[in-house]
């Protein structure tokens, strides 16, 4: 417990602590040439690599005389590197809106404005400095094998209700983001836990049942394609589309229809970036990705454009704005997760 | 005649007005900015303060320790107002606890439920900070909690410039509504000036009857004064006319008296410097009288022609009984008279009195200006529209030079000098000619040596 709270502590203050940006903790990089000599952006972003690369591919099928170096690290390291930017990077992309959201807060991005943006919903921007592009919702991976002919929940009192009267199938089964370690979970977290109390329960209830802890959505669809995990909560939608295609048999995604909350990607140009009319081009790709539905087809993403999620009122699009600081204050993040550390490691 | 003038009374109220107007635009879009500005700094400043209060009062002690957990709601409610950008900072005991630990609070409010407020720059943007205070106890310590919240304040000036451009707007609107109103205002409070000038202005040459017109009140008095000053005129006119009316009467009986007994003396003397004398005396007397008829004539046209009555006038009769009363003057100075009539009956519309007085004074010039043992011609012809009756003696002629002003009053030719003469009579045929719509032509005859005087006359 002590220990939880020094490390939770040491995270944030690791958000605040300028580092310097050639300390940049790379995940993948690669660099994609231009077919003509021109101009260079440079991304950096949380997507991986082989999810992002149909969407660079088609930038550049577009605008053929800009090469991309696009490189992907978490997204604080991504917070980090823009917080101390010295002008590396043309364009952040990101998962984690709260932390974008601070950066445009704190004046670390430029305004972008064209027509090819002017669609987006209200809630898709801030400022003329942030733009989401893409809607993500978390979803429940559930292993058919595991499930065993016990009916499909589909909203969370259900899904309480099997797991109650099933202890001993679920029992170290349950997979779920580890909120301390990964931003995208905690901002799922947060959001559900201002959704409804049944999110408390439920983490109460995975709590008992040894839940399994984990940093990123392709883990958990890993363990749950090889049936190491029965049930895997507020997973990344898009990841589970584009991974587990070949295995549908096994594995069910599912909304939940009491509420699912929705990831937008957003992307911002970062105001030490000299090269803003070169990310202006991409942030409009982005904008119109509903344009090429081979791209869809292939990153799994939902464009904001023409968006097929279905759902209605159900869907927790969270609103981009300083509501999102909320979560990120030391205080109220040190709180909110002792509460969750005190309902998963109750016993 | 030039008057002196000042300032015209329209441009003085136009421009006067229009300065007070401007003034009340100016002072009304100031007053329209100013309270847009200072509501639009309540609103930010009540949001602030409220999402500081709701921070404030989330704060809590809990097993003796505080917990500060800021409710959603707080920002978001900042969110809802602009896409401004937030700050805030939590102070425990004089400490920064959470939140951006730079930002500049200066002000911190003196007692709770007292927010306050102040301007300042961070980050590069100009903000507005609200603070608020409340007091906070854990088992061991009471300690007071400061929340600050900010806000960068571009929806702020956006809801200033939009109120700037509304209240610039509507003072322009108000002003040039002002000034429109204030044309027609001056227009219509000059308009009873133009009014009775216009009325004056219209009079003929000597109607001095009072002014009638209704006058507001202002110009009442001036209108009085002017009717006043128009009586005195009018009496003291016809005091003067009447006294040379009256003189040139008083004149002529004893002259004619004079000119009797002088030729009676005449006709009895044999002294030959006596006859001179005598015959200086009678032309001197005729002279007196025929100056005192033409001052008689003068006042009767000048009172026939303000009250002109036309009716048809024989011309031949006319021009007849004017020779009749001045053959004898041209027998005594040996002149004779031609008169070559028409054929036809001329008529002609207008008053036989003046025309008689008009003709009577042209053929007396053309006698007395003629040396003796001459002919004087008088002709009179007609084109259907106008009668032509033309008068031609045998003398000087006229100067050319001096032609065009010989209708002038007490006017007379530079070589009349050796002639007595009062200049009245070309005035008289003048200003009867034009009472009848006529004209006065006066020439040189063609044949070289004197004078041809026309008189043309409509003939309706």
């Amino acid at each position: 417990m002590r220990f939880h709270h020094i490390a939770n502590l040491l995270a944030v203050v690791l958000i605040v602590l300028a580092r310097p940006a050639q300390s940049l903790d790379i995940e993948a990089e690669k660099h994609f040439p231009a077919v003509f000599d021109g101009a260079e952006l440079h991304i950096l972003s949380t997507a991986d690599l082989d999810i992002f690369t149909p969407i660079i591919t088609g930038f550049q099928h577009d605008n053929p005389e800009i090469s991309v170096h696009y490189t992907v690290a978490s997204s604080l390291e991504v917070f980090n590197a823009v917080y101390t930017d010295s002008g590396r990077f043309d364009l952040v992309i990101s998962s984690a809106m709260d932390l974008q959201t601070k950066l445009v807060n704190d004046g670390y991005a430029q305004s972008y404005d064209s027509s090819q943006i002017t669609g987006l919903p209200d809630w898709a921007g801030w400022r003329n400095q942030i733009f989401a592009f893409t809607m993500e919702p978390a979803v429940l991976l559930i292993s058919k094998v595991a499930l065993d002919g016990l009916p499909v929940p589909s909203n969370r009192s259900d899904l309480i209700r099997i797991l109650r009267e099933n202890p001993e199938r679920f029992r170290g089964k349950i997979g779920t983001y580890d909120i301390r370690s990964s931003g995208l979970g905690y901002l799922f977290a947060t959001q559900d836990s201002r959704s409804s109390e049944s999110f408390w329960q439920l983490m109460e209830l995975m709590g008992q049942l040894d839940v399994r802890l984990f940093c990123c959505s392709s883990d958990m669809i890993a363990r749950v394609e090889s049936g190491e995990l029965a049930i895997a909560y507020n997973v990344l939608g898009s990841y589970s589309n584009a991974q587990t295609s070949p295995l549908e048999q096994n594995v069910q995604v599912v909304s939940l229809t009491d509420f699912s909350t929705i990831m937008v990607r957003t992307a911002l140009i970062p105001a030490t970036s000299k090269n803003a009319a070169v990310s202006g081009k991409m942030i409009d790709f982005l904008a119109n990705l509903d344009k090429h539905p081979d791209i869809i087809d292939a990153t799994g993403f939902s464009s904001i454009k023409g968006s097929n999620l279905t759902g209605g009122e159900s869907l927790n699009t969270i609103k981009l704005g300083p509501n999102l600081l909320v979560f990120l204050d030391k205080l109220k993040r040190l709180r909110f997760i002792d509460a969750w550390e005190s309902s998963i490691e109750q016993h | 005649m030039n008057i002196l003038t000042t300032h015209s009374i329209r441009r003085r109220l136009v421009f006067q007005l229009s300065i007070v107007a401007a003034l009340l635009s100016v002072l009304f879009a100031y007053s329209v900015k100013v309270i847009g500005e200072n509501t639009a700094q309540i609103t930010q400043d009540q949001v602030l303060a409220s999402a500081a209060t709701s921070i404030a009062d989330a704060i809590r002690s809990e097993s003796g320790e505080l917990v500060v957990d800021i409710p959603y709601s707080a920002f978001s409610m900042l969110g809802a107002l602009s896409d401004d950008r937030v700050f805030y900072r939590i102070d425990v005991g004089g400490e920064a606890v959470t939140g951006y630990e730079d930002l500049p609070v200066e002000l911190v409010p003196e007692s709770v439920g007292q927010p306050s407020f102040s301007s300042t720059q961070y980050r590069g943007a100009e903000i507005r900070i609200a603070s608020v205070i409340r007091p906070l106890s854990t088992l061991e310590r009471s300690v007071g909690a400061v929340v600050s919240v900010a806000q960068t304040r571009s929806g702020f000036n956006e809801v200033t410039s939009g109120v700037r451009t509304i209240a610039t707007a509507v003072g322009i609107a108000f002003f040039a509504t002002a000034v429109v109103l204030v044309l027609l205002a001056a227009q219509s409070a000059i308009r009873p000036l133009q009014d009775v000038s216009t009325a004056v202005e219209r009079r003929g040459p000597r109607d001095l009857r009072p002014v009638n017109e209704k006058v507001p009140s202002e110009i009442a008095p001036l209108v009085t004064a002017l009717n006043r000053l128009m009586v005195r005129f009018s009496k003291a006119l016809d005091r003067s006319e009447d006294f040379i009316a009256e003189a040139a009467h008083r004149i002529r009986t004893p002259m004619a008296l004079v000119q009797t007994n002088a030729e009676i003396a005449l006709r009895t003397t044999k002294s030959t410097q006596s006859r001179r004398a005598i015959r200086e005396i009678i032309e001197a007397a005729e002279e007196t009288s025929r100056s005192a008829r033409q001052i008689l004539d003068h006042a009767t046209v000048g009172f026939r022609t303000d009250h002109l009555q036309r009716q048809e006038v024989p011309v031949t009769a006319l021009i007849e009984a004017v020779l009749d009363r001045l053959l004898p003057v041209a027998e005594m100075k040996g002149i004779g008279i031609s008169f070559q009539g028409p054929a036809e009956n001329l008529i002609c519309a207008g008053d036989p009195v003046l025309l008689e007085s008009a003709l009577g004074n042209v053929l007396d010039n053309a006698i007395k200006y003629s040396p003796h043992d001459t002919c004087v011609t008088v002709s009179a012809e007609s084109d259907g529209d106008w009668i032509r009756i033309s008068v031609e003696d045998e003398g000087t002629g006229f100067p050319v030079a001096e032609i065009e002003g010989l209708a002038d009053r007490f006017t007379r030719g530079s070589n009349a000098e050796g002639t007595i003469g009062s200049g009245l009579g070309l005035t008289i045929v003048s200003d009867v000619l034009v009472a009848h719509a006529g004209q006065l032509e006066i020439e040189n005859s063609k044949e070289g040596e004197g004078a041809c005087v026309s008189i043309i006359l409509p003939t309706s």
